[in-house]
């Protein structure tokens, strides 16, 4: 009995003490550097110190990066070969962007916990209160209008949105409104749910601009696709390479990077042929982010510094993306110029959405998509 | 309609009354076999789907093994690594959960059957509340229960267990309660106490033999429930077997059918040992401990 | 628990002191059920009253009346109503069947584990199941294609939306109605069979004026079982349905998701609340016909 007692009393006493306590400790460097909180190289040294620090965790966790994304297979491959004391590990490689956001919430305090972020605009926009601002050494060569100015979050890649189709088929869509046609009947899909997932949101936005409308208002967007479920066109299936090759997703509104990169992976399995509608294009960038509390800061940083070096940004330009640093490369003539001019050709004209239409757009989508389309 | 003959000593009737193996107007043997055989044939069809599917060649069309023979030479390497990860996780799971359960549980269950006789139908509400409070709404609140958890317990998988051991309750005690209700237990334990054994005895060598049907249907019942969990490990991003597949699935389809058939197979398996191991020898009298 | 062993002191302490030792027994289950059930039952439940910054509202949960939420309730109540009549009548004519089998002859053993398995086991193994057999791609969808020139896509693809989960739900319905319904068959009792027989009753007069009123309880209590089941429901609905959320379980899983976006916080917790109130409606109905259905079985 008196045993039962202690030890149902110790249950007690250390529950109530746990639940009181609640520090994190900070995670200092070797060299006496806390890492969580440096916003820039300069607060290392240089670069070899925050290699070295990074190894010293000898951890990172990245998450919702598809190895066909972009080429994101090569970047990956090339930060292991160049840190092979640094374990990756990739996490949930179709999340959506809100899934990382939710996975950082869920994940909170835990060596499981997401380093780094790769978002689309309107979720990084709504999400920065979980960052840690951070600009790299190369932090110039990026355009203004990409990048967030105390470095919570920064633009890395971007593209066009495109439409790809499987040419045997359906016919091939000349313009938006083919995509009404009975011909398409339960075989349009887009990749993700528009208030979760970047590449869902930016098809919006195409279809949007594409009928007439401006990215002020993404409403002209929703009706399209209230149209196009109302036809029994509109498939809600996320699109990826294996549905794909076995043909349960014939038409994909996706960015011209993974339409194309798509059809190379599965050549000879499936035939696929990618269009950007000509007109108004719409162009978006996805955008890097540091977790404010990622379990292993230095790595996390020395990631970003990777990304936006040389190296990394052209193994971006072969998965078919425009890098960020693409126009000061240019300059510097850094870039592959053999990849850049393999490019597909931009549509006359090119939309952008500010901050603010991205924040508008996230709204209506969030007050209008799922009624839309139910 | 005969009705039959009542022996003199006024035996029980039994003649006139269709009976199958004891049972009145239960079907015929045909009608038995008709029902089943459909009812069997139908519950077949997806099985034989997922054979199929991952016999199948490709675009060209025909079947064969190769997706099974890749699977299997490429010895979970590589891009399946992860699944055998997971089935590690899930594996230390049903561990942590059936621990939970015998150690937590079925020491709770035998005091309020011996001691607290009154608290019965309170422990039993509370054993059947997780039904009512399903996995899907019970995760919304565990996020920010297990990020108090995790500092606590450190950040491995095994902490799911917890959540684990609360949605096998209701059926880890309809097994074991159903048990406890057919062993005289109180006499038992009473027998027991008087002839000297302290209590640890007696859980270990009185009740848990006569219990062991009802424990090892619980145990088992839970890992098959672990094995298949996927709503909480999911919503709380944690890596399991049922999370692993999924991935796989999104990828490669054909691997996370096979797998699927695979595990579907260990279930089978394992439930059916349930079967085998728990009516093993009857419950002999024990009042004297051997 | 230990108490002092009277064979070594021979001292007995007093049932109160004994009692209290008791019951310091139960307290790690009850701070176990505490800390996982009770707590983020009412935190889920809770989160639906408040808002961002913490203070109390009924927005969220008026929320509720928001034509998408009722139309996501709607669809969760028919796929379960429906579901759940056909799984129960389904399954109550394989319990009937099974009827006079030895409980521990093979048939009998292997149906038992065959319906453990299907109930209890994976969602997710049971949507790529489905997905291999009606999906675009499946089996059955090319045979019917091929053979006899139906296509059950023309209409749209239904699969990956509510109407999809239809059957990948009685697969699991049928199951657990033979776990849950065989005890209350096989606790008819030979002596009403003969009670019916010596008052010239047949086999018509038996079912219907005997087995089926007693059977009743058991039999909406079962279906009311089925019925919870396929609205608590996630894993299958999960891995089949990537886009949308057509039912209620689908609908929490976005809102925990899209937080950030949907511009309505705490969404997850109203829709929890609503659920917990079916639930809770449901489950009391059930107990309340399975203590009815007890009555016949003492």
């Amino acid at each position: 009995m008196k045993r039962t007692l202690t030890t149902s009393l110790a249950i007690a006493a250390t529950l109530a003490l746990a639940l009181s306590a609640c520090s994190n400790a900070p995670a200092t460097t070797a060299g006496g550097v806390d890492a969580s909180t440096a916003t820039s190289l300069t607060a290392f040294g240089d670069l070899a110190a925050l290699e070295t620090a990074a190894k010293a965790e000898g951890a990172l966790n990245v998450i919702a990066l598809p190895r066909n994304w972009a080429n994101y297979g090569a970047v990956l491959d090339l930060f292991a070969q160049k840190y092979p004391e640094i374990t990756l590990t990739e996490a949930s490689p179709d999340g959506s962007s809100a899934e990382e956001i939710q996975a950082a919430d869920n994940l909170q305090g835990q060596d499981t916990a997401p380093d780094v972020f790769d978002l689309g605009l309107a979720v990084a926009l709504s999400s920065t209160d979980r960052f840690a601002p951070y600009k790299v050494s190369t932090w110039s060569d990026i355009p203004d209008a990409l990048k967030e100015e105390s470095g919570l979050y920064v633009g890395d890649y971007g593209g066009y949105m495109a439409v790809g189709y499987d040419p045997d088929a359906v016919p091939a869509p000349k313009k938006l409104s083919d995509l009404l046609g009975s011909e398409y009947k339960g075989k349009v899909s887009i990749n993700g749910d528009p208030t979760q997932a970047g590449a869902a949101f930016a098809a919006v936005g195409l279809t949007t601009v594409q009928s007439g409308g401006s990215v002020d208002d993404f409403q002209p967007g929703i009706d399209f696709f209230s149209q196009l479920n109302a036809a029994g066109n509109f498939l809600k299936v996320d699109p990826t390479p294996a549905t794909i090759a076995s043909g349960e997703t014939p038409v994909v509104f996706d960015w011209d990077y993974l339409n194309v990169g798509y059809g190379k992976t599965l050549e000879g399995q499936r035939n696929w042929k990618v269009v950007v509608f000509p007109g108004t294009g719409y162009a978006g960038y996805y955008n890097q982010a540091v977790s404010k509390d990622a379990p292993h800061p230095a790595a996390a940083r020395l990631w970003q510094e990777f990304l936006y070096s040389d190296e990394a940004q052209n193994l971006w330009l072969a998965g078919g993306a425009r890098p960020a640093r693409a126009e000061a490369m240019q300059v510097e003539g850094t870039i592959d110029t053999t990849l850049f001019d393999a490019l597909p050709k931009a549509p006359e004209t090119t939309v952008v959405p500010t901050e603010q239409q991205s924040a508008d757009a996230a709204t209506l989508l969030g007050e209008k998509w799922a009624a839309a389309v139910q | 309609m005969t009705i039959g003959v009542r022996t003199r000593n006024g035996a029980r009737v039994t003649g006139g009354l269709p009976m199958t193996g004891g049972v009145a107007h239960a079907p015929s043997r045909v009608t038995r076999t008709i029902i089943l055989g459909v009812i069997g044939l139908i519950f077949a069809i997806p099985i034989v789907a997922m054979v199929e599917f991952t016999l199948r060649k490709g675009l060209e069309g025909g079947h064969d093994f190769s997706r099974w023979i890749t699977l299997f030479q490429s010895g979970f390497t590589g891009a399946y690594r992860p699944v055998i990860v997971a089935l590690g996780n899930s594996l230390a799971l049903a561990v942590g959960t059936v621990a939970i359960v015998l150690l937590l549980l079925v020491p709770t269950m035998l005091l309020v059957h011996i001691r607290f006789p009154r608290l019965r139908r309170l422990l039993e509400f509370i054993c059947i509340l997780p039904i009512t409070i399903p996995a899907i709404v019970l995760v919304v609140g565990l996020a920010p229960v297990y990020s108090v958890v995790s500092r606590m317990f450190g950040s491995g998988v095994w902490t799911l267990a917890f959540a684990y051991g609360i949605t096998v309750l209701p059926f880890a005690y309809r097994a074991i309660q159903s048990n406890i209700d057919g062993v005289d237990v109180k006499t038992l334990t009473e027998a027991a106490r008087t002839l000297g054994a302290s209590w640890a005895n007696v859980l270990a060598r009185v009740l848990v033999p006569n219990l062991r049907r009802g424990l090892l249907a619980g145990a088992f019942i839970a890992v098959a429930v672990v094995l298949g969990e996927f709503t909480i490990a999911s919503l709380l991003n944690r890596i399991n077997l049922q999370t692993a597949l999924v991935v796989v699935s999104k990828t490669d389809p054909y691997t996370a059918v096979i797998l699927s058939l695979l595990a579907l197979i260990f279930a089978f398996v394992l439930l059916l040992l349930i079967g085998r191991l728990g009516s093993g020898p009857r419950a002999r009298s024990v009042k004297g401990t051997p | 628990m230990p108490r002092p062993c009277s064979a070594k002191s021979g001292r007995q302490l007093s049932s109160s002191v004994r009692r209290t030792a008791a019951a310091w027994g139960l307290l790690p289950f009850a701070v176990y059920v505490f800390l996982f059930l009770a707590v983020p039952t009412l935190i889920a439940i809770g989160t639906g009253f408040f808002d961002n910054t913490g203070s109390f509202t009924l927005a969220t949960v008026a929320a509720l009346g928001d034509p998408v939420v009722l139309t996501t309730f709607a669809n969760s109540f028919w796929l379960s109503a429906l579901t759940a009549v056909v799984g129960a009548v389904v399954g109550a004519i394989a319990c009937y069947a099974l009827l006079g089998t030895r409980p521990d002859g093979p048939l009998r053993v292997t149906i038992d584990s065959l319906s453990g398995v299907l109930a209890q086991f994976g969602g997710v193994m049971l949507a790529f199941a489905f997905v291999a057999t009606i999906g675009i791609q499946g089996m059955i969808t090319i045979y019917l294609r091929d053979t006899f020139g139906v296509d059950i896509f023309e209409n749209g693809v239904w699969i990956y939306e509510a109407p999809g989960l239809i059957l990948p739900y009685i697969y699991f319905q049928v199951p657990l109605m033979i776990i849950t319904f065989m005890p209350a068959l096989q606790a008819l009792k030979p002596q009403w069979a003969e009670a019916n027989a010596t008052l010239g009753g047949g086999a018509a007069t038996y079912w219907l004026r005997i087995g089926f009123p007693v059977l009743a309880p058991s039999f909406l209590g079962s279906l009311l079982l089925l019925f919870a089941n396929a609205f608590s429901s996630y894993a299958t609905a999960a891995a089949l349905v990537s886009q949308g959320s057509q039912i209620v379980p689908l609908q929490i899983r976005a809102a925990l998701t899209s937080e950030t976006l949907l511009g309505r916080q705490n969404l997850a917790g109203a829709l929890a609340l609503g659920m917990i109130v079916v639930m809770a409606v449901v489950m009391t109905g059930y107990s309340m016909l399975q203590s009815r259905a007890a009555r016949w079985q003492r």
